[in-house]
């Protein structure tokens, strides 16, 4: 479907620099009609009003921004809305059960792995994820053995979590908190 | 960020084509340098053609023996391929040695070769810039400019800017070909080396790619047998551009190929550097590095290239 297509479907879709497209957040399909320029970040927080997920930087340096779409965490400040047609995201919204806690959630609250909370949903989405990227076999900087099984490690840990920044410096417990998932999962 | 109208294109010839007929229009992929620099206004474009849908999202292998990469494949797809591991370890280290998990899981082969070469003062729209402006001055080769980062060879007098990419230094180190599909239809395959153009007097013009062209694949060349490493150095232990990365394939004679990341406008390579490998690093230097023109704060890296492709020769 091209943006022509849209205008054809929507007629009141008659701004070129805007468009309609539908995706999916947390289990939920939305149909948006927005300016071009929209990135997903701001389509979560400003018109789906999930504002769980961040903006620190909006340059795709800080990770508070960090959100899963088909299965992949990405900067959401750092893509626009418009190309995520037919996508499915996942934001910290999305993660908590009725009545319980993501284990990641849970770990981070164990271990005090934040003091003011800012870059935390990015972290625990990122976290999330990592955990499943190494299990996935994908190769990180500090990988020694690109063709052997990877282990998960405190370095390999810190290293895949180098896109989220936390400016209160609760690095030694993100860390503590991340290994406790992954022990608990191992 | 200013207005642009936008459309989702399914063919990589119908993308080019429709980008050579709209005025100031871009392609758009991962997004993650063109949308940071729209954020900036340093990039205007007036549409974006969304080439993401066009099906280039493969790495499959060539009848010559070597792996044609589709030009949407991830920086993280990349890395993480079985075969790229396997045979080319050079460019899978180059790739996680790059930018963060997220930006590898968005950004493309394509557009991470597209990505500008910039420095601090290409992004910084109060100052001067040839790249920006053509004909406005150069900043960087201001007195007192910060140039830590800066390159040192293949630069000139309107630009000293560096092309920031991990992934271009193991792929110029491969001999890899960039294919592009131009706007009349035309395949082209263009080597790393003619890819890449240096700044002159032009340094707004980065590639010889023509109006509306498009990359369509990497072409890998059969493996080359050796040791495949790339060393980067930088000022943190992850996510930052290097300050000098050298991309190494060396044979089990000594004999081997070189080339350098961080230093140039380009990956920086030359087959004079090459035939002096069984040599070491110094002799290697000597002629990669001839004709290097560093400021007083830039002039570090002449040393720490040669003492990062020795600690790589000094490894097993």
């Amino acid at each position: 479907m091209n943006s022509s297509n849209n205008v054809e479907r929507h007629p009141k879709t008659v701004n070129p620099d805007s468009s309609t497209f539908s995706l999916t957040v947390n289990r939920e399909r939305h149909t948006l009609t927005l300016d071009n320029r929209t990135t997903l970040l701001d389509a979560l927080r400003e018109q789906l009003k999930l504002t769980g997920t961040k903006k620190g930087c909006d340059h795709g340096q800080c990770g508070a921004c960090t959100v899963s779409v088909n299965g992949e965490r990405i900067n959401a400040c750092l893509s626009l809305a418009v190309m995520h047609e037919g996508d499915d995201i996942s934001t910290i919204e999305g993660a908590a059960e009725v009545g319980h806690l993501d284990p990641m959630q849970q770990a981070f609250v164990d271990h005090d792995a934040f003091q003011c909370g800012y870059c935390t949903p990015g972290q625990i989405c990122s976290a999330k994820a990592v955990l499943e990227e190494i299990q996935a076999g994908l190769p990180s900087h500090v990988t020694k053995d690109l063709n052997a099984p990877i282990e998960i490690s405190d370095a390999e840990i810190r290293e895949r979590m180098s896109g989220n920044l936390c400016r209160c410096g609760a690095y030694a417990n993100i860390l503590k908190a991340i290994n406790q998932v992954a022990e608990v999962r191992s | 960020m200013k207005a642009f109208s936008y459309e989702r294109v399914s063919d990589p010839a119908q993308a080019a084509a429709r980008a050579a007929e709209v005025p100031v229009a871009k392609f758009i992929a991962g997004g993650t340098n063109l949308l940071d620099l729209m954020k900036h206004e340093i990039e205007i474009p007036k549409h974006l053609i969304d080439v993401g849908g066009t099906g280039l999202d493969e790495i499959t292998p060539t009848d010559e023996g070597g792996l044609r990469i589709g030009a949407l494949v991830s920086n993280a797809a990349l890395s993480a391929d079985t075969r790229v591991r396997k045979d080319y370890a050079v460019l899978s280290r180059a790739l996680v040695s790059g930018a963060s998990g997220q930006l590898r899981n968005k950004a493309t082969t394509g557009g991470n070769l597209l990505q500008r070469t910039r420095c601090g003062y290409f992004y910084d729209t109060g100052m001067p810039c040839n790249k920006r402006s053509p004909g406005a001055g150069c900043a960087a080769l201001s007195k007192g400019a910060a140039t830590r980062q800066l390159g040192i060879i293949g630069t000139s007098d309107a630009c000293i800017a560096t092309h920031p990419s991990d992934m271009a230094v193991a792929l110029c180190v491969l001999d890899a070909e960039v294919e592009t599909v131009t706007s009349t239809g035309e395949i082209r395959r263009l080597t790393l080396d003619e890819f890449y153009q240096l700044p002159g007097d032009t340094p707004e013009v980065e590639t010889a790619l023509q109006a509306g062209e498009m990359i369509t694949a990497v072409l890998l060349p059969p493996p080359v047998e050796g040791r495949h490493a790339y060393y980067k150095v930088r000022d943190r232990a992850s996510y930052a551009f290097a300050l000098v990365s050298v991309a190494l394939i060396q044979a089990p004679d000594g004999t081997g190929r070189v080339a350098l990341g961080g230093v140039a406008p380009k990956p920086w390579r030359r087959d004079d550097a090459d035939a002096a490998l069984p040599q070491g690093a110094s002799a290697v230097m000597a002629r990669l590095l001839d004709g290097a023109r560093p400021t007083q704060e830039n002039a570090y890296k002449l040393t720490l290239a040669e003492r990062t492709l020795a600690a790589l020769l000094a490894q097993e």
